[in-house]
């Protein structure tokens, strides 16, 4: 794993710097006045040491090209896309779920018709990357990698494998916990979002540095899927429910006038 | 409603989010177009080899186009959006038309960036340019812009209001 390689030259060492020391800094830095957006100076992340900006965001009007997300078709995407269990003539092993939810701006209204993209690691915590060395096996039967569109009421649905935890070099026993990465559109270029959506009950969650930026935890549990059982499906996978709400549009929204 | 709060892209990213063809807006080479490039930096000065831009523009004549077509290029439309990840030398790359408007607008991702960052590049001579924020015309035509995460460089990012 890559994270942490450069931590040598900055006085931390990956190698001795003790999941307790990391605990202790995110504690201190979560007892000052919660966030509920990623802290992007977040030492407990070594990653984040020389790749936070400094300055303040520059507050401006969004103009232009800032109004109009890109738009995505049918074109772009098959429906086969959503589907990571039949992508490589094959059945991935692992435990079998579907997540679904629904993709909503900050006023509540759906986005329609707008691409999803998601990546994760397999069963057993392996991406299919060459970057990943963790010594874990690559499942032949499965990439990882799924697409998807919103339908006319915001709602997308993946079927997968869930993925394990895996190790990652940020400090000594480093272990991220399961995840999915997500990639969202909104209706404007200035909704644009990658997140990670965890699972319920896991108990890496407290321990994860980059879970952890979020100070707050009523915003750290919006990224916490549901276990949705009305969405299991007899003798066949497990649903998960996780709703995702972009920040509001810009624009004047008009009410669709047919549908 | 409350935002899903933003997390860093990993650095897993590339197999699902490159694809082909991905930062050709319009063909490599291809008349009228231009290449926007630039590198990305750490605090160090270091590249970021795991970062990923977008761009998001109006056509040649101002229009910002509302059309599909972007993950599967070879339409003759032109979409206005486009994707690059940077490569060993933190370099990234768009083949492109000059927007009709001042600006492409920007966003970064990157391994060690825990939300996403956006930013503006201005066309050189663009009216009401913000500074640091405009592109520099390269001897053989290219529009070069360098991003700076951290350090004296750093590069303005943009925060809007919410509403």
């Amino acid at each position: 794993m890559v994270d942490g390689i450069r931590c040598a030259s900055l006085a931390f060492d990956p190698v001795t710097t003790s999941q307790h020391e990391i605990s202790d800094e995110i504690a201190k830095i979560q007892a000052d006045s919660p966030k509920g957006a990623p802290l992007l100076d977040f030492p407990p992340y070594r990653s984040t040491l020389l790749r936070h900006p400094t300055k303040e965001l520059r507050l401006v009007d969004p103009e232009g090209a800032e109004l109009l997300a890109p738009v995505f078709g049918h074109s772009d995407v098959a429906p086969v896309e959503a589907d990571l269990t039949i992508q490589r003539g094959g059945e991935p092993i692992g435990e079998r779920i579907r997540v679904h939810g629904r993709v909503l701006d900050g006023d509540g209204r759906p986005v329609r018709r707008q691409l999803v993209e998601i990546w994760q690691a397999n069963a057993a915590g392996r991406y299919s990357h060459q970057g990943d060395q963790h010594p874990a096996p690559l499942d032949p039967h499965f990439t990882g990698v799924g697409r998807c569109l919103t339908d006319d009421d915001g709602w997308y649905s993946f079927t997968s494998i869930k993925p394990g935890p895996y190790p990652w070099r940020n400090h000594h026993n480093a272990w991220r916990p399961a995840h999915i990465h997500f990639s969202l559109f909104g209706t404007d270029f200035t909704q644009r979002l990658i997140t990670q959506m965890y699972f319920p009950g896991d108990q890496l969650l407290a321990l994860d540095p980059i879970a952890q930026s979020i100070t707050d935890p009523a915003a750290l549990s919006r990224l916490i899927a549901t276990y949705d059982h009305e969405h299991s499906e007899h003798e066949w996978l497990l649903g998960y429910r996780w709703d995702i709400v972009l920040t509001g549009s810009h624009a004047t929204y008009l009410e669709p006038s047919d549908d | 409603m409350t935002e899903t709060p933003g997390q860093t892209v990993g650095p897993f990213f590339h197999h699902a989010l490159a694809y082909p063809g991905d930062s050709e807006l319009v063909p490599f080479g291809s008349a009228g177009s231009v290449v926007l490039h630039g590198y990305v930096h750490d605090g160090a000065g270091d590249p970021v080899p795991d970062a990923m831009i977008e761009i998001r523009q109006a056509d040649a004549s101002g229009v910002v186009p509302a059309v599909g077509g972007s993950l599967r290029r070879g339409g003759a439309a032109f979409t206005g959006w486009g994707r690059s990840c940077t490569d060993a030398a933190g370099h990234y790359w768009f083949s492109t038309v000059e927007p009709g408007l001042p600006f492409f607008a920007v966003t970064v991702f990157a391994r060690g960036l825990l939300d996403r960052l956006f930013t503006r590049i201005y066309l050189p001579d663009a009216p009401g340019a913000m500074e640091g924020l405009i592109a520099t015309r390269e001897a053989d035509g290219r529009l070069r812009f360098d991003i700076h995460l951290q350090g004296p460089s750093e590069t303005v990012f943009l925060t809007f209001p919410r509403t």
